[in-house]
């Protein structure tokens, strides 16, 4: 029995314009949440799709729950999936849709009510999918992952359209299934919550992984920064030379003095800006985390 | 498989699909029916292309199935459609890749689906069968056919062998539309082609040079259904049509089995 959930060893896509995702290597251990994330582009749903079996690797290999990719059938009746966004027959209501999803599974027909109350939507699961908020199609298309009760749970931006209350429904339920045992492997734009919920992460960056392993050890990668903002604008300067001569890293950006340094510092620097009669109107240490530390890796900031 | 089918009937059998395909299938068996027995007299003729249908070949045993026989080209334009269009679907709504999730193996995904879109489309023609025999028989006494040898032993046969012959004619029609929505993967597209070719381009290219007819494949499942025609015989139309349809549906499977799902 493997101990690993997803393993990635190598695997890579190439088509004619070039690597979508090249030579990527990543484990994620059962019973964990793990982030995948990176810039559009990156090729995270290629790597969902292709740990799948909807697309061919080009190079490379990849198991889930200890099986080859090379042979879905062996794994993805433990595998709940929604890839890129929920997609569902429009004339069909959400209840039918499951059923048919749960007909071809060969899953209890019981559970779709059941799943129609775990993601919010009874009362509505009657109604046409056409007629559905965006909210609604993706907690119906969370619902459809759930149907199997998989061992893995692979999400493509499950918060998508999802107004604060729904995301946060969302994040507890992820919580929870993780709790249960649940592997969870959720990409999303929202690197906030990611943080919330994430031990693990996947850092892609055209095509690459950038980063792969514990939240806590990339956050340790980064340094703490202190922001500074002065009464006086010229003395800004000043406060950059004095965190200098401490031997910290200090920059000037729009109008904020952005220090590197452990958040202990921040009483040294105070002391050190009143001796230098500098009035702070700001001192504001701050911890790494993982939006920054996405733009610091990834650099990109769209 | 039979997941497969009985998923791909869930979808199937929603009341706007299915009665509005059966609704279209009885508006052309309707129509073909009436056109025969009311212009029966007609120096414009009564039958496909104008051809001259009498009293002595509607007074024989087959008489109550003529009509029948003559719309199952059109019942199979509709087959056509319909199964292309709930095959290319799947790529256009993204459906796709839930089912494939569901159920990796696409092979069974396609006979699932194959076998699910028959057994609609045979009740689509049972039905028709039903509803054609009908108006022929309450139109027979007003156009002066006589229908003494119909319900005989011999034209139940009749009746048979045409029900066979339509449903091998509208299957195929039907895989034809599959292999569009495989290889087009929009049912606009599918639909769009596989109509103007079968009803628009053969027609004319015929027209213009009658002998490309006996190689036409939209002809040659047409003549399927009709048991053969004066200018093609049923065991070429039949040979020649379950060729065009075996290579197809290989093409689109290979194609299907191998391709990536990236939409």
């Amino acid at each position: 029995m493997t101990s690993l959930a997803i393993s990635v060893k190598d695997l890579s896509k190439k088509y004619d314009s070039g690597f979508a995702v090249s030579h990527a290597n990543f484990e994620v251990p059962l019973g964990t949440i793990c982030g995948f994330v990176g810039p559009n582009g990156a090729g995270k749903t290629t790597t969902i799709r292709m740990l799948l079996g909807l697309i061919s690797p080009t190079g490379g290999t990849a198991e889930i729950l200890g099986e080859s990719i090379s042979h879905p059938e062996k794994y993805l009746s433990s595998v709940g999936a929604m890839i890129e966004g929920p997609a569902f027959y429009p004339a069909l209501s959400g209840e039918e849709n499951l059923k048919v999803l749960a007909t071809l599974g060969g899953f209890p027909i019981e559970r779709v009510n059941e799943l129609i109350t775990t993601v919010g939507l009874a009362g509505r699961g009657g109604s046409k999918y056409k007629t559905y908020s965006l909210g609604m199609k993706q907690r119906l298309g969370i619902a459809a992952a759930l149907l199997p009760n998989p061992k893995i749970l692979i999400l493509d931006e499950p918060t998508n359209g999802l107004d604060p209350e729904g995301i946060q429904e969302v994040r507890d339920l992820l919580k929870k299934l993780a709790s249960s045992g649940t592997t969870v492997f959720v990409s999303s734009h929202l690197l906030s919550e990611l943080e919330l919920i994430s031990e693990y992460i996947v850092m892609l960056r055209k095509g690459e992984v950038v980063f792969a392993g514990a939240m806590k050890e990339l956050l340790l990668q980064q340094q703490p920064v202190i922001l500074v903002k002065t009464e006086n604008l010229a003395d800004l300067k000043k406060i950059v030379e004095i965190a200098q001569a401490d031997g910290h890293h200090a920059t000037i950006r729009s109008e904020v003095a952005h220090i590197e340094g452990p958040a202990e510092w921040a009483g040294t620097l105070n002391r050190k800006a009143f001796e230098a009669g500098i009035t702070l109107t700001q001192l504001a240490p701050q911890l790494p985390n993982l939006e920054e530390t996405f733009f610091e890796m990834t650099g990109d900031r769209s | 498989m039979i997941r497969v089918v009985f998923a791909e009937w869930r979808k199937l059998r929603r009341p706007t699909l299915f009665f509005g395909t059966l609704g279209a299938a009885l508006f052309f068996t309707g129509l073909t029916n009436t056109f025969l027995y009311l212009m029966i007299d007609s120096e414009d003729g009564n039958g496909d292309r104008g051809r001259q249908i009498g009293r002595e070949v509607l007074n024989l045993a087959g008489g109550s199935v003529y009509g029948f026989s003559s719309v199952g080209g059109l019942l199979g334009v509709i087959a056509l459609c319909v199964f292309a269009a709930q095959t290319a679907q799947e790529y256009t709504y993204g459906t796709l890749r839930n089912l494939l999730v569901r159920q990796p193996g696409r092979v069974r995904i396609l006979l699932g689906k194959l076998i699910a879109m028959k057994i609609f489309a045979l009740i689509l023609v049972v039905i028709a069968a039903l509803v054609s025999i009908g108006i022929s028989y309450f139109l027979s006494d007003r156009a002066k056919v006589s229908t003494e040898l119909w319900f005989t032993s011999e034209g139940f046969q009749e009746i048979g062998k045409t029900l066979l012959n339509v449903s091998i004619s509208v299957i195929y029609f039907g895989i034809v539309g599959m292999v569009l929505g495989l290889l087009l993967r929009s049912p606009i597209s599918a639909i769009s082609i596989g109509v103007l070719w079968l009803l628009i381009i053969e027609n004319l290219i015929g027209a213009v040079k009658p002998v490309t007819l006996e190689w036409m494949p939209g002809n040659q499942l047409s003549t399927i259904a009709q048991g053969g025609s004066p200018d093609l015989s049923y065991s070429h139309a039949l040979i020649l049509g379950s060729s065009y349809v075996f290579v197809g549906a290989i093409v689109a499977t290979v194609l299907f089995s191998r391709r990536d799902v990236a939409n």
